[in-house]
């Protein structure tokens, strides 16, 4: 069934075909109309999710993650300040293995002030111990949101899920895209495999939150940095289940022209369709380009993007955020890590771009792909950190 | 009638002109706030630097960056506290804090009680428009039970939080609400407010024709701003009863509580 909505929209009809227990949600631009949209669904009757709307994002994420320690089926959406706002209850919905799904619509932290689309949210996110999923579309957004589900609650994995698109960009953007009926979805994800161990389960009472100091914290954290090698395989399997159903396939990356790039253009998010349109564009002037997107930032496929790059002279990493005071954008420090171990190693140079809601053009794509270009020449990036788009 | 009342000086010396236009809709009950409170200042022989004006997040957030004065628009909840540093770190300066009904008693909730309670020289001038207006008229700790809004299209389930009895109960040394449609007497309660030494709360009903008033069939602020003239009343106690209206007044005025920015510097002194 095709559909053309705004993405919002679509991520509440995701919802609503999803039918969570359990929604507690506090609005903030550009996700608000993902629970507002959701919430009509729950008057309506569409749904029987438990729907709270709470006082603060703090109280969102607290009551999502005491209702999926209680066994629900749990999903929430913010942005921004919201997702910071979250940040305490994030790492411990990681830890207690949590499944929530938290839709994100990527936007700029204060200060200033600013409404609109980076990734500075979903990476002040990145070492709270939640898988990410990235969405170049509406389609890929809805297509992440079913998955996520999937992803989360299955019993070798159990950690909670960001699936992040741009806000406004994507956002409040409307495209036609491809759904299921809503029995295929609840068909495709099941019924929530309730945890042996939960708050509700009296035959067996369980204490969570507990105390575990030098005795023990280490070893809780051992397990669960283990833990996260078990999500790679599973995500392949659901996207393959998921592509048996809907023709469509996703994998842990996208690979766009690589085979015989000579530079690469590392993205996320909205972007990454700017770039491959770039990249049709310098191919049919010659130019052996390429982009390489990444879908799952958490855990972070290593040996995927080591793979995709090693053909490549030259990488540079698009950045939609940046680690102040530090070596470099966040993606390009992952990126750098991925091929520390690769005997040979690709030219790499990091470009920050599009912070608050700034336009990343075709022009300024060109531009990335002629740095990758000019290091060649020269046989390394000067400098490492190139901003681009920005009045200097 | 114009030529005898001298026109006032305060929106020349309190407003930033050139942020004008301001972005709230037609209609809206901030400017009135907005207004009264500069006027204030004028009356009160303020100077520009020696005011600081603290906002967080919604259509309330906006209105710091309008004030011709030292001034910071914080995050979503946050004023509060930000006032309370400022205040503790320059007791010498006036701290007045504008905050919404979502910023001031949903997300900062807890900061609205503790501020009330440590009796801080911060004057909070909450406008109450009932609804959460910036992000599209969601359901907000003030909308009144089985009120309609986005999130709430069967009615408001939940029964609503009364601000002045809030205030009153957690300890606030000043206790007032006012609203929009008697600009004269708010500003005047705005004053004494700003002239108290020690936590003191205006709450202020506002108009939000865009959202509230549309979801309770009043889109019209004309309306609006009859409804609160017909359906309040003049009272001692926020818990006086008169019908189904809502009291207005000045229902605390206490001088018999240290401020804390003053107790602090006692303290020091011994």
């Amino acid at each position: 069934m095709k559909v053309a909505l705004e993405t919002n929209q679509l991520m509440a009809f995701a919802m609503k075909q999803i039918e969570p227990h359990v929604v507690a949600a506090y609005p903030i631009t550009p996700s608000t109309e993902v629970v507002q949209e959701f919430s009509q669904y729950v008057a309506n009757g569409d749904v029987r999710t438990e729907f709270v709307a709470v006082e603060s994002e703090h109280s969102a994420m607290s009551a999502c993650l005491a209702a999926s320690l209680a066994g629900a089926r749990v999903m929430t959406a913010t942005a921004s300040q919201g997702l910071a706002f979250m940040w305490e209850m994030l790492h411990i919905a990681s830890a207690s293995r949590a499944p929530i799904v938290t839709i994100v619509a990527n936007r700029a932290l204060s200060a200033p002030i600013n409404i609109h689309g980076d990734h500075s949210d979903a990476m002040g996110a990145r070492d709270t111990g939640w898988i990410q999923l990235w969405a170049e579309s509406a389609q890929e957004a809805y297509d992440n949101v079913i998955q996520a589900i999937r992803i989360g609650e299955d019993p070798r994995v159990r950690f909670p899920v960001l699936v992040n698109y741009d806000g406004f960009t994507t956002s409040h953007a409307v495209e036609t895209v491809e759904v299921l009926e809503d029995e295929e979805v609840r068909k495709f994800i099941g019924s929530f495999p309730r945890p042996e161990v939960n708050f509700l389960n009296i035959e067996k009472p369980a204490s969570f939150g507990v105390l575990a100091l030098q005795d023990y914290y280490m070893e809780f954290k051992r397990a669960q940095a283990e833990a996260y090698k078990n999500v790679k395989p599973v995500v392949l399997e659901v996207a393959e289940a998921y592509a048996k159903l809907t023709g469509r396939k996703y994998g842990l990356i996208e690979e766009y022209k690589l085979e015989d790039a000579d530079v690469v253009l590392v993205a996320m998010n909205s972007a990454a369709g700017t770039a491959k349109e770039t990249v049709d564009k310098l191919r049919q002037a010659g130019k052996k380009v390429g982009v390489l997107k990444i879908r799952l930032f958490r855990p972070f496929p290593i040996e995927e993007v080591a793979s995709a790059l090693k053909g490549a002279k030259a990488v540079v990493v698009m950045d939609r955020a940046y680690t102040y005071g530090g070596p470099a954008g966040p993606l390009f420090c992952d990126i750098a890590a991925a091929l520390t171990n690769v005997a040979q190693r690709p030219l790499l140079g990091n470009v920050v771009a599009g912070l608050g809601g700034r336009d990343i053009t075709m022009e300024h794509v060109e531009h990335m792909f002629n740095l990758g270009y000019k290091a060649l020449e020269r046989g390394s990036f000067e400098p490492l950190v190139t901003w681009v788009g920005v009045r200097e | 009638m114009a030529d005898r009342i001298p026109l006032s000086k305060a929106p020349e010396r309190w407003i930033r002109k050139k942020y004008l236009p301001h972005i709230w809709c037609p209609g809206c009950g901030l400017g009135t706030v907005l207004r009264q409170l500069v006027e204030q200042f004028e009356k009160l022989g303020w100077n520009n630097d020696e005011v600081v004006v603290v906002t967080g997040i919604g259509c309330t957030g906006r209105a710091s960056g309008y004030v011709n004065a030292q001034t910071i628009h914080t995050i979503h909840g946050r004023a509060l506290p930000t006032a309370t540093g400022i205040k503790m770190a320059r007791p010498d300066m006036h701290v007045v804090s504008l905050l919404g009904d979502g910023d001031g008693v949903g997300i900062g909730g807890n900061h609205f009680i503790h501020a009330a309670k440590r009796n801080i020289g911060i004057t909070a001038i909450v406008v109450n428009n009932r609804i959460y207006g910036m992000t599209g008229g969601q359901a907000s700790p003030t909308t009144p039970t089985g009120t309609k809004s986005s999130t709430t299209p069967y009615g408001n389930l939940e029964p609503s939080m009364d601000i002045s009895k809030l205030a009153f109960g957690a300890g606030a040394t000043f206790v007032a609400r006012a609203h929009t449609a008697n600009p004269v007497y708010l500003g005047q309660v705005i004053r004494r407010a700003l002239e108290h030494d020690g936590f003191a709360v205006v709450e202020v009903l506002s108009q939000c024709p865009t959202y509230f008033g549309r979801y309770t069939g009043m889109p019209d602020p004309v309306e609006m701003v009859k409804w609160f003239q017909e359906n309040t009343f003049m009272a001692k106690s926020p818990y006086d009863e008169q019908e189904d209206k809502i009291p207005v007044g000045v229902f605390r005025d206490d001088k018999n509580f240290r401020e804390l920015s003053k107790a602090y510097r006692a303290l020091w002194e011994e």
